[in-house]
């Protein structure tokens, strides 16, 4: 049996992303399959209505994984901080 | 290599000041301010609100500052960028390197912001006559971080 709280990862929701969401973060637990970037954004674009749209795989999303840009093959594993967000537009 | 988030504004000549103080190496100081401007995307911008993501945003900024220092001879590198609720002409973001030479000063500057606009995870919301909106990111901040990427060092 897995353990539920090690088997967990903390999503950060950032700028209109969270507002979109409704939330700025979260702690889900994504299945056995779900070990990269791009397969979590799959798995959570599936959840459907804004998730689906914002996270459509035409639209420009970026991914950090504990602090650190990620791209769409970066691994993830449980305990790892994942942050979604738009385009950055500092400076 | 000091590398700063904050809300208050911040003293240019104070801060360029303290960057190239005690080391008669420097020959060079370079600085960018970037400020607010009223008008984006056709629209009047009243005030523009600046948020970020804390814990990533020093990392992002520091691991910059490094690979500019990496690709130039700096002696000293400084990133000041401002969060909260700002208006026009108000400053965002002050870059300042010194070097021995202006033309590893400028590169490495000009480096810094580039890369700082397309890396660095802060975000800018307007607030316009048109109501409030997220600003979009633009293909030319991409492209000017492109032109970055293959390493050179500057010549003398």
């Amino acid at each position: 049996m897995r353990d539920t709280i090690a088997a967990t990862v903390s999503l950060v929701y950032l700028a209109r992303l969270r507002e979109a969401f409704g939330a700025s973060h979260e702690r889900v637990e994504p299945p056995e399959d779900v070990r990269t970037v791009a397969a979590l954004r799959t798995w959570l674009a599936a959840r459907g209505g804004v998730w689906g749209i914002e996270l459509a795989p035409d639209r420009a999303v970026r991914f950090a994984v504990n602090h650190d840009l990620a791209q769409p093959d970066t691994p993830i594993s449980f305990g790892d901080e994942i942050a979604l967000f738009p385009p950055v537009t500092g400076g | 290599m000091p590398v700063r988030v904050q809300v208050e504004e911040f003293d240019i000549a104070f801060e360029l000041a303290t960057l190239r103080a005690g080391d008669p190496r420097v020959g060079a100081v370079a600085a960018f301010i970037g400020t607010v401007r009223d008008v984006n995307d056709g629209a009047q911008v009243a005030t523009m609100t600046l948020e970020h993501y804390p814990g990533m945003t020093e990392k992002a900024l520091a691991r910059i500052v490094e690979e500019a220092k990496g690709r130039w001879d700096l002696y000293d590198a400084l990133v000041i960028h401002r969060i909260g609720t700002l208006a026009p002409m108000d400053p965002i973001v002050l870059v300042g390197v010194t070097s021995a030479h202006r033309g590893d000063a400028f590169a490495a500057c000009e480096f810094i912001v580039d890369y700082l606009k397309t890396r660095a995870p802060f975000w800018k919301k307007e607030a316009t006559d048109a109501g409030a909106r997220w600003v979009e990111a633009r293909d030319t901040d991409d492209a000017a971080a492109a032109r970055w990427l293959a390493p050179s060092k500057a010549g003398g």
